[in-house]
């Protein structure tokens, strides 16, 4: 079992926004009754088949590494939460449709988890300044997921589909919006992750 | 000065403080949340323009500003309004805010809202029966009424806060305080969390590659015919499950222990940044400043009543100064602790109320700070309410909760290093 790879992802996002949920959903495929604040950091596991049913099957250990905690987090908790993010294969930001704070926070998450510096305690140096031409260069892959897209009412949702989208071409990332309960139990393919 | 032009002034510094209730709220407090209520934010700052206008009231005083009528105008009609808000609005809006919070509720927002507000009179109402805050000659309806009242709760309030500030400073700002925190021993913490995350993860992938197996064996399993076939079927799906949970139950003790290691890092890089912190330029002069208040609230602790009338009058305004930063300082850490998007306007509306009727009761104790001559107008505007009670009130509080505050710091300083020897 050992001998599979391993795949790490981390999952970013404002709080409440639905990560452990989405988390619970990928990894148990059940819906999460109860979702409590996560403290610290919260990991699942998937077993994921890589190009099923090709010559070239192979299978996987996706890690989930869900972040608790908001950007405005004290530094004492930023630099704590620092050591998550070592040798990270992708990441998957969450926000909230109904909540536009939490699609602009998302910025400043993944400058976060990005632009970690490798001193010994891991403290974060970057002044937080959105750099889009670090996402362009960015060796790791992004997947966009805005949640409780069916709390939208009907007129609003092409817009707030327009603005996902400009969001997921400055991450030059993948999106996928998600219901609320998430009854719309969608196979996730993760084909933005790329391996040799 | 004619009446028109004193009113545009007036008018004018309240909208300034109003601006700055504004700005404080949508940059510090609301800062990652997204307003969506714009009452609550109008609510927040009108409550704080209102407030800050009875310390400029109490400056205009001591200063001589304007003519004595007309400062006793600004304050009887500064005194109705933010009454008016600290009584109707701001408990009716907190009743609405956690009314709409509840599904069950949602339908008749507005009766529910004002069941709370006449359940929340009550209890205000109430509130003067054990206190000797009134003269008997007081009607029922009279405004001295209902100013005891917030200002019980105020007092009460500041001389908790007090009290804990007056310990808590010290016990922050001093170095001897501080413990001895070095970058192996974040170092040391941060290996044993990302071990123990480690562990978890190695125990998850045996869960959920039983689990794979099992499924694909139950699938094979259906196609089993046979007698033997369904007992072996029975069985190994037994002794599956039975290893499940036992796993199940290990990670569940070792994502426990995460999140302990995961809050003990957390403090102790807090602990490092306050040591750095004291280094510096700008952490020597808290430090500096935080001996000096030291020796200031030991002084007030055993209540040696020697001041000179123009020592008393600086002291006001430090006091005015520090204590509004002091309490937007510790609204604002409050604040990021417990709220959520769900709970945000409801907790910004109890902090109005809080603030409201800090800076109420802050007027009726400043009382006793403030240089004989200028008591008279606070004397009258407020009536005839037992002044006496509410120091003496006050100083009991602020006993109760210092030695309180030394006893709580002192238990906590004492657990913190055996929780690192057990390490």
């Amino acid at each position: 079992m050992a001998s599979l790879d391993r795949v790490k992802v981390l999952v970013l996002g404002d709080s409440g926004v639905g990560k452990s949920s989405l988390v619970h959903l990928i990894c148990q495929n059940q819906v999460f009754g109860n979702p409590s604040w996560t403290v610290g950091c919260s990991v699942d596991v998937r077993v994921q088949d890589y190009k099923e049913g090709t010559p070239e099957e192979k299978t996987f250990y996706i890690e989930l590494w869900d972040i608790g905690g908001s950007v405005g987090s004290a530094s004492s908790i930023k630099s704590t939460r620092a050591v998550f993010y070592n040798s990270v294969n992708g990441i998957i930001l969450v926000h909230d449709l109904t909540n536009k704070k939490s699609s602009q926070n998302l910025y400043r998450w993944s400058m976060e988890a990005l632009n970690k510096d490798s001193s010994p305690t891991g403290v974060i140096v970057s002044n937080g300044d959105y750099d889009r031409e670090q996402f362009v260069e960015n060796a790791v892959p992004l997947l966009l997921i805005g949640t409780k897209f069916d709390q939208i009412p009907e007129n609003k949702r092409s817009e707030v589909l327009t603005r996902t989208a400009f969001l997921s071409e400055d991450f030059n990332a993948e999106e996928i919006n998600l219901m609320t309960g998430f009854t719309d139990r969608k196979r996730f393919n993760f084909k933005s992750l790329h391996y040799d | 000065l004619c009446t028109y032009h004193r009113f545009i002034f007036f008018f004018c510094i309240q909208v300034l403080f109003f601006g700055f209730g504004w700005l404080f709220f949508m940059r510090q407090l609301f800062k990652d949340y997204e307003v969506r209520q714009y009452v609550v934010q109008v609510v927040f700052s009108v409550t704080f323009a209102f407030s800050c206008t009875m310390f400029e009231l109490i400056i205009f005083e001591i200063l001589g500003a304007l003519s004595s009528t007309s400062r006793y105008f600004h304050w009887k009609l500064n005194l109705y309004v933010i009454l008016l808000v600290l009584i109707f609005v701001v408990p009716f809006y907190i009743g609405y805010f956690v009314v709409s919070n509840i599904r069950l509720l949602q339908r008749q927002k507005l009766l529910f809202a004002c069941m709370v507000w006449f359940t929340f009179m009550y209890f205000f109402w109430k509130l003067g029966d054990p206190f000797p805050i009134l003269s008997p000659k007081h009607g029922i309806l009279s405004i001295e009424q209902l100013i005891s009242r917030v200002g019980v709760i105020g007092v009460t309030l500041m001389a908790l806060l007090s009290g804990f500030g007056a310990v808590n400073c010290p016990y922050t700002y001093m170095s001897y305080f501080l413990r001895n925190v070095t970058d192996s021993d974040i170092l040391a913490l941060e290996r044993r969390l990302l071990q123990t995350m480690d562990m978890i993860v190695s125990k998850k992938k045996r869960i959920a590659m039983t689990r794979r197996q099992m499924y694909q064996r139950g699938e094979d399993q259906n196609k089993q015919t046979g007698f033997w076939g369904m007992i072996k079927s029975v069985t190994s799906t037994q002794t599956g499950s039975e290893n499940l949970s036992l796993i199940q139950q290990e990670v569940d003790a070792l994502e426990e222990l995460s999140r302990q290691l995961f809050l003990e890092t957390v403090d102790l890089q807090a602990t490092k940044e306050r040591i750095e912190y004291s280094k510096t330029f700008q952490g020597k002069y808290f430090n500096f400043l935080g001996y000096f208040f030291s020796i200031y609230c030991v002084w007030k602790i055993f209540m040696v009543k020697f001041w000179s009338q123009h020592i008393s009058f600086i002291l006001v305004g430090i006091i005015i100064v520090t204590s509004i930063r002091g309490l937007l300082i510790t609204l604002t850490k409050f604040f990021y602790a417990i709220s959520s998007s769900k709970s945000s306007n409801v907790i910004v509306l109890v902090l109005a109320q809080i603030m409201g009727m800090y800076f109420v009761s802050s007027v009726l104790l400043m009382r006793m700070s403030m240089p004989l001559e200028y008591r008279s107008i606070v004397t009258e505007v407020l009536g005839e309410l037992q002044f006496n009670f509410y120091h003496r009130w006050f100083d009991v509080i602020f006993l109760v909760s210092a030695l309180s505050s030394i006893l709580f710091l002192y238990l906590a300083h004492k657990q913190a290093p055996e929780k690192h020897m057990a390490l």
